[in-house]
Formats: C-alpha cells, structure tokens, sequence
C-alpha cells in the first residue's frame, strides 16, 4: 500500500465513488429502463474504469469491464433491452470490479481471479433475442453524448424545451445588443412569445445545471484524519475560550473585554464550521440501500419498493459510520421478516408490493430516522413463545406482557424468531446488537408493531458527540455535567413544597409533577455521597428522560449550562454505569459526566418489574388517598350545588305539589300505600328556595331501617363517578363539607344530619 | 553501555522505588482533583493536565501502605501507558539514577501479596536497595470498584 502511486490511489477512490452511483443507477434503470441519460452515464463510468486499468496495465479487470462495456453500448444504442437478468448481471459486474479494486488497494494488483462465468454471463446475454425489427425506440435525433451537454443560457433552455423557435430567440438577442436594457426572457415575455412562467421554469432548469456542474469545481477531498484532528482542537480552543471567559469577569480594561468577545465569538463560529464539515447527508449511507433491497427482495422472491425521505438530513460523519450496519440490520429483517410474499400479501388484501419506507429529519436537536414497512408486523404470540423456549423470560412474565412490551423482546439478546435461518438473518445476532450500537452513540431506538399492518422504528440519535451542551449541578460538593438532550426542566421546591413536596411510596420517594407522579432518584445517593442536606431548605429536581421513562434527579444544587467537550474515561472506569465521560470547565477543573441512561438503570428506574410495582403502588395510593365515589348532583337555589352518595339514595321520584298533605305539622305524601315525610332540603340549609309555583317536586326518597324519607330537592343535575377528597370539613348546617365536582364547588350533604334535624322522630325505634 | 537504565527515582512512605525514565512522560506538583465516586480507592482523582484529563493513582493506597500523613501533599510522576497518561502519586520525588544490570536481582520469593505483584526487582545500592515499579499492573486494577448496595 505504501508504493503504491497516488495516482492508483485517486483512481481508487475515484472508482469506488463511480461504482456506489453505478449501483444506483442500475436499480433505477430496471425500473425506467428507457431512460438513456442514466444509460450513458453508467456508460461512461464502465468506460472510464476500462480505459483508465488499460493504462495501468490491470489486465483482468479490463477483460471484465470490457465486456460490461459491450453489452452497455448496445443497451445504449436500444439493441438491447434491460431485463432483471441483465440488470443482474452487471450487477455482478459492479461486484466483481469492486472486489479487484480492494485487491488492488491491498496488493497492488488486480488479483489471479479472471471471472471467467461473469465474462461468459455477460457475453451470452449480449446476444440479441434475435431483433426482427431493428429497434423502433432508437431515437437517432438524440445521439446520447448531447444528453450532458449543459445549456448556458436561458434562451438556449427555451429553445431546447420547445417554448420558442431558435429565430425568435435570435431576435431577442439582437434586440438586447442593440442596447435593449431588457433580459432575454423579459423580451420574449414582453413580445408574447413565452409565459412567464416558462421563463422562470427555464431560470430554474439553469440554475441546477449550473449547481451541478459547479459542484465539482468547489469541492476538494480532504483526508479525514485531518478533520478528526481540526475537531480536537477546535474542542480545546472551546475550553480555552470558556477558561479565558471567566477571567473575564474580574476585568477592567474595555480592550481587553472586547478582544475576548471576540475571541468568542469567532470560536462559536470556527466551532460551527468544523462541525458541519464533519456533518454529512445521511443519503451517503442511504444510497446503499436500493441495491440491498433489490437484492433481498429478488433473494426472498418478493416485491419491495424503497422510498427514501430526507435523505439531505446531515449528521457527524462519526454517527453515519456507526449507523450504517444497524440500519442495514433493520432493513434486512424488514424485507426478510416483515414484507410477506406476493401472494400472501394479495391474500390479506394489500398491494403485490410492499413499501419499505425510511424516513430521516431533525427535530429537537436530535437526528430522527424512522424505518417502516407495511408487512405482517411483529407476531407478538411467536415472540413470547420464542423468549420462553429460549429461558429469556419466564411463562408467566409473558403471559402479563402487554404486546407492546412483548415487541420489544425483539432487542433482547440471543433473540431471533426465524423458523428457518436463510442467508439473510435469523442467526440470533439481531436486533440486541442494532440496540447495543444505537445507544453506543447516545441513540435511542423504539419498536411499533401493529400485527397485520407492519412496523415501525422509531431511532434518534444526536447530531454530534464531540461537543455537547450540559447541565452543570452540584452533588456531595463536586460539579457534575448532564448532557442537555436527556434534559425536560427543572423543577425547585422551596419553603412549605420543599417540606411536604416529595411523598414515599413503599420508601421509594416520588414526586407529583403535574398530577403524574416522577420516581425522584437522589444523586447524592447513586454517587456514595453523604446524605443531603435536610430538605427544609430547597430541593432542586432535573426531571431526565431514560429510554422512554422520565425521573427526577435531586441534586444539591442546579448551576449552569455550558458547552462542554465530551473526553473519554479510562478503562479502570469502564465498569462504573454512571459516568459517561468528563469534561473540563472553564475553571479548568475537570468536572465527570453523568450518564443519564446509566443513572436510571443503577438507580432501577427503568427495571421492567420495579416499573410495575411502582404502578401498582400508584394505583393502592389512588385509592387510599381520594377514593372513587358515584354522586348524585343537586341543584339548591339559585345556582348552589350540592351531593349526594348515590349509596344513600333509594329512589328518585317526582310528586305533583296538590298530593302533598299534612300531618302532625309534616308534609307528608301517600307513597306506596304509606305515608312518606317530606323534609324540605332548602328550608334546612338556609338557602331560598327555587321556583315555588312548580307543579311538580323532586323528591330523593331515603330508606333507613324500614323507614322511609322524602328529601324534597329543588332540582337534580347528574349522576357523577369522581374522585372526592373533601377540602373543606365544617359539619354544620346538614353538609359535610365541600369539593370540586365537574369544576364547581359542591357541598356534600349530611343526609343523617338533615334528617334529625327536620324530622328527629325518624331515628328513634319504631314505636310499639 | 546497553546494560544500564535510567531511572526516576521517589520515595513512598519508606522505600525507595523507580520507573524507567522512557516511560515518564513528566512530573509535576500537587493538582487540585476531581474525585470520581463509586470508583476504586485507589484512585484519587482526576487532574487537567493543560487540557487532557488524567487519572492519578495514589501508590501509598495501591500498595496498601499507610495512609500519607495530613498536610503533606503527593507529586505527581506522569506515566505514559496503553490507556493515555497516568498519574501516580507518591511522596517526593528523587534523583534519576543510572542503573548496571549487574546490581539487579529479581524479587526473593518471600515477596508476597501487592509486594510481589508490583515489585519486578530490586537495584542493590550501597546503602539501600532501589525497587522496580512495575507500571502496567500499578495502573491495573482489576477492575474492582465499590459495588452499590
């Protein structure tokens, strides 16, 4: 490799270039085989490999390319037409160079293989299935070289698209030099001659054409050792800049102030600019992937189609390094896993084709890729049977697993569902070792299955590793940083909430945030730090995301965020979950940086089992703390609401004023061949009645010990299943006290209290 | 003169120790650490050397020697190993000697526990015998950290 010519070497990385576009091509030709543009194109890469190993006297691959050649001149000049054999073929064809090439690279030659079958292969399709008619298609107007002879000029567009005659246009152009301050479109717009549309459709086509030949006038390769390096020192020039900022602080001299502003600022922006030229299109990686999936689904004898989304979505070229054989992973237990056959597919009703779908975007900082097919989905019953078979887990815990969760068995190592192992997957290392690598670099990943429609996964993964913002806190006196993305706020309890703010569940402390309880975890606990300050004063809590859990981290104390340069620990620390590297501030001390991930495991927020308990402690504490009732509403008065139990409630009833009769001073009704008291609930609380010329009363009638009771109401409202926690507790006046019931202040009654104090014969023991 | 090495020379607790001078990197004062909790006792922290940070090994510790007396304060000799640079903190630092091979003799078998695990041998001097620090395991610590309970 050391002698080897940098001539060799550029023809190498020139080729390999040439060959991913090749492979691109190649798939798109087979499915618009008429397109001659991509033809010639590939064409000419062939073309070019041949002539330039005939110069360096790589004999071998010459025959090879040479024969390719052939066989794409005829395909060029419509004698041929690309059928999937052909395009099979050369797609061998590409294989075959490849694999000279790296010979090549290694050894510095073309290697003693002479692909013998390939040539033959090649060959014999080059035979034509016997033309009868020599190729109506062949359009001799268009000779393919023209096809990338790039138009110059707006006028020449037009031209060429047909929008005006080549005399117009000259016209145009000799109105303009005689001194028509006009522009070519602007004359011919102005004649009437095209739409303006045309013309800015035209500006457009330019546009393009001239970015694109421009591009690689504008680009050079640079090696990217030299970019790692770039990125080192910019890291260090970040700490420097930090370290000089806060000196800044105790200055006077305003030159010097301004010097470091911008000092800072340029740093920002030398930081910004070495990143992005680390940063790279994600379609670098999935340019790949229509190969492969053609492949596999001409392996799997199925029907796939790619749509590829966001492919212009950048990321540190470190992050497409480690994402591209977990994403290959997917995409090959997709179309082997989860994209049926043909004809099971027309069985289930959907289209011969199945759709594999990648999608790639930005969002929160965070890079997004979601893969999902619209094949059979993950069999959730399979999945349990296989972790069971395979002693993952045990019967039982499978039986209580939601589907959901037993989706994500999937990840967990030594899994594989694949009844037969094919050459594609199903040989047990899987999806665990796509999870492993994903969260090697900060990512997450997440499975959606929905059995019959396909599935779904959900990856991020972060922008960049090398510089990251954080959050500096304070435990057991020392700073720590945490990186910002697992970041969702900052809560601070101070005085009263410090004190009664945080509850224990089981010993477990939590927290109420928003009526949902967090699982708080104490930093200074999880670090062997002494015990915290008692909590009178304030507790401060960084509410974290883990996987797809959130908690609250208690900290001594929340100080700052900060750029911080993400260094690697040694060794001796590998095994310490909790630290994922360290940093050193702008003090210059070195701070550690927590491993948010490692925190939740260590601490057991994201243990599976613990997660149940504590939900169903949450759901114990539910109940002891505000227990459900079902309430009967009643309106008093004007507009006061009052409740209650519907337990106490025998019947509703509705009685016409007129029945209403007296005896010993009561109102009184004939009710069911026996006289029911009235008591009047309004007169009772001291509240006016409703609407006193209405026909027709409420009555809630209550039965106690045989005995029955009319409590004549002004109105009945709803019948309400609630929570109840009484807030105000003043037994007095026949109510129990108040709540909020449906966003109203309700009085809860005392219908005992009610009752004695209206009709006190009531209670006492039936006489006689 | 192939037959002799050089030596950087210092002082824990008693004994008098070297490391070859090819694999000290410096040695430098006292520095402020950051210490990493839930890690081994032997380590002592980690230190900014003018922006890389390193991992400082207290010997007295790793030797299981006694603790060094209060208000003293360790030097720093930075050694380059496989994992970057390490610090080992010892006592005082001495003078670099040049060492025959002659006067080197491995370790008696007597030599048990961390003694032996560390110690590859011994110059004899004329008063005092200058002991070989073996650096790779001295930076090795099996691993062991507190686990939580």
């Amino acid at each position: 490799m050391n002698d080897l010519d940098n001539v060799v070497r550029e023809f190498l990385v020139e080729s390999y270039e040439n060959l991913d576009q090749l492979d691109r091509d190649l798939v798109a030709l087979e499915r618009e085989p008429g397109n001659r543009e991509r033809l010639s194109s590939i064409f000419r890469t062939i073309h070019t490999i041949k002539g330039t190993c005939g110069f360096f006297s790589f004999s071998k691959l010459e025959s090879v390319t040479h024969v390719g050649e052939n066989m794409l001149s005829l395909l060029r000049d419509g004698q041929l037409t690309l059928d999937a054999d052909r395009t099979s073929a050369l797609l061998n064809l590409v294989d075959a160079v490849r694999a000279m090439l790296a010979k090549i690279e290694t050894t510095g030659s073309d290697g003693d293989d002479t692909y013998q079958p390939l040539i033959d292969l090649l060959t014999c399709l080059q035979e034509p299935p016997q033309a009868p008619e020599p190729s109506p298609h062949h359009d001799v107007e268009m000779p393919t070289e023209e096809t990338v002879v790039r138009p110059n000029t707006i006028g020449e567009v037009l031209v060429r698209e047909g929008k005006v005659t080549r005399g117009d246009l000259l016209d145009a152009v000799r109105r303009q030099m005689n001194g028509d301050p006009l522009r070519i479109g602007e004359i011919l717009v102005e004649q009437g001659l095209v739409k303006t549309q045309d013309v800015r459709d035209a500006v457009a086509t330019l546009q393009e054409s001239k970015a694109a030949a421009s591009l690689a006038e504008t680009n050079i390769r640079v090696d990217v050792g030299l970019l790692d390096k770039l990125m080192n020192l910019v890291g260090e020039l970040v700490l420097a800049r930090n370290q000089i900022l806060q000196f800044n602080a105790n200055q006077k001299d305003p030159a010097f102030l301004r010097t470091t502003q911008r000092l800072n600022l340029i740093t920002t922006e030398l930081q910004e600019g070495v990143m992005k030229t680390r940063m790279q299109p994600i379609g670098n990686v999935w340019n790949r992937f229509p190969r492969i999936v053609r492949d596999l689904a001409v392996a799997c004898g199925k029907e796939v189609r790619l749509e590829l989304e966001g492919k212009e979505t950048e990321l540190d070229k470190t992050i497409i390094e480690a994402i591209k054989d977990p994403l290959t992973h997917i995409i090959r237990n997709a179309v082997d896993h989860g994209i049926e056959t043909p004809d099971v597919r027309l069985a289930s009703g959907k289209s011969r084709v199945g759709t594999l779908r990648m999608r790639a975007f930005h969002e929160g900082g965070q890079v997004n890729i979601e893969i999902s097919d619209d094949g059979a989905g993950v069999n959730t019953e399979r999945v349990r049977a296989k972790a069971v078979e395979r002693g993952l887990i045990s019967r039982d815990q499978a039986d209580r697993m939601s589907d959901r969760e037993a989706a994500q068995l999937v990840f967990l190592p030594g899994f594989s569902t694949a009844d037969k192992i094919t050459n594609v997957s199903g040989r047990g290392v899987g999806m665990d070792v796509v999870k492993t690598n994903i969260e090697k670099i900060g990512g997450t990943i997440d499975l959606q299955s929905v059995p019959g429609d396909g599935t779904t996964l959900k990856i991020k993964i972060p922008l960049t590793l090398a510089i990251i913002p954080a959050l500096i806190v304070t435990s057991g006196g020392d700073r720590y940083a945490i990186p910002q993305v697992s970041l969702l706020e900052l809560v601070r309890l101070k005085g009263e909430k410090a004190r009664t703010g945080v509850e224990l569940i089981h010993g477990f402390p939590v927290y109420r945030l928003r009526g949902k309880l967090l699982p708080l975890v104490y930093l200074n606990h999880e670090l062997d730090h002494a015990a915290p300050a008692p909590a009178s004063e304030a507790i401060n809590i960084v509410v974290l995301q883990a996987d797809d859990r959130q908690f609250g981290l208690v900290v001594e104390r929340i100080n700052d965020t900060e750029e911080i340069v993400v260094k690697p620990l040694g060794k001796i620390f590998k095994n310490i979950p909790v630290f994922a590297g360290a940093t050193i501030r702008g003090d210059g001390k070195v701070a550690l940086i927590l491993d948010v991930l490692g925190i939740a495991q260590s601490a057991g927020v994201i243990s599976e089992v613990r997660d149940r308990a504590l939900a169903e402690l949450q759901d114990e504490s539910d109940d002891c703390e505000s227990e459900k009732h079902t309430l009967l509403l009643l309106g008093m008065g004007q507009d006061r609401r009052a409740a209650i139990p519907l337990s106490m409630v025998a019947r509703l009833e509705k009685i016409p004023v007129k029945d209403v009769e007296w005896a010993d001073g009561q109102e009184v009704v004939q009710y069911r061949n026996r006289i029911l008291p009235l008591i009047r609930v309004s007169k009772v609380l001291d509240v006016d009645a409703g609407d006193d010329r209405a026909e027709t009363m409420q009555v809630v009638v209550y039965t106690s010990a045989g005995k029955s009771v009319g409590l004549v109401v002004d109105r009945i409202l709803d019948i309400v299943h609630t929570g109840l926690r009484a807030q105000r507790s003043t037994r007095h006046n026949g109510i129990v006290g108040s709540a909020v019931v449906q966003q109203r202040v309700t009085d809860l009654l005392d219908v005992e209290g009610i009752i004695r104090a209206a009709a006190p014969a009531f209670y006492e023991p039936a006489g006689d | 003169m192939s037959s002799t090495t050089q030596y950087c020379t210092f002082h824990l607790d008693k004994l008098l120790f070297g490391v070859e001078v090819q694999k000290v990197q410096e040695v430098i004062r006292y520095q402020a650490m950051t210490r990493v909790p839930l890690a081994s006792p032997v380590v002592q922290g980690l230190i900014n050397l003018r922006g890389q940070i390193v991992t400082a090994i207290d010997l007295r510790r790793r030797f299981e020697f006694a603790p060094r007396p209060a208000g003293r304060l360790p030097m720093n000799i930075v050694i380059r190993t496989d994992d970057g640079p390490m610090s080992l903190l010892v006592d005082e630092i001495g003078d670099v000697l040049e060492m025959s091979h002659d006067a080197f003799e491995r370790p008696p078998e007597t030599l048990r526990g961390v003694a032996r695990e560390l110690i590859r041998g011994a110059y004899k001097l004329t008063d005092r015998l200058l002991l070989t620090l073996d650096t790779e395991r001295a930076v090795q610590l099996h691993g062991e950290t507190k686990t939580q309970s």
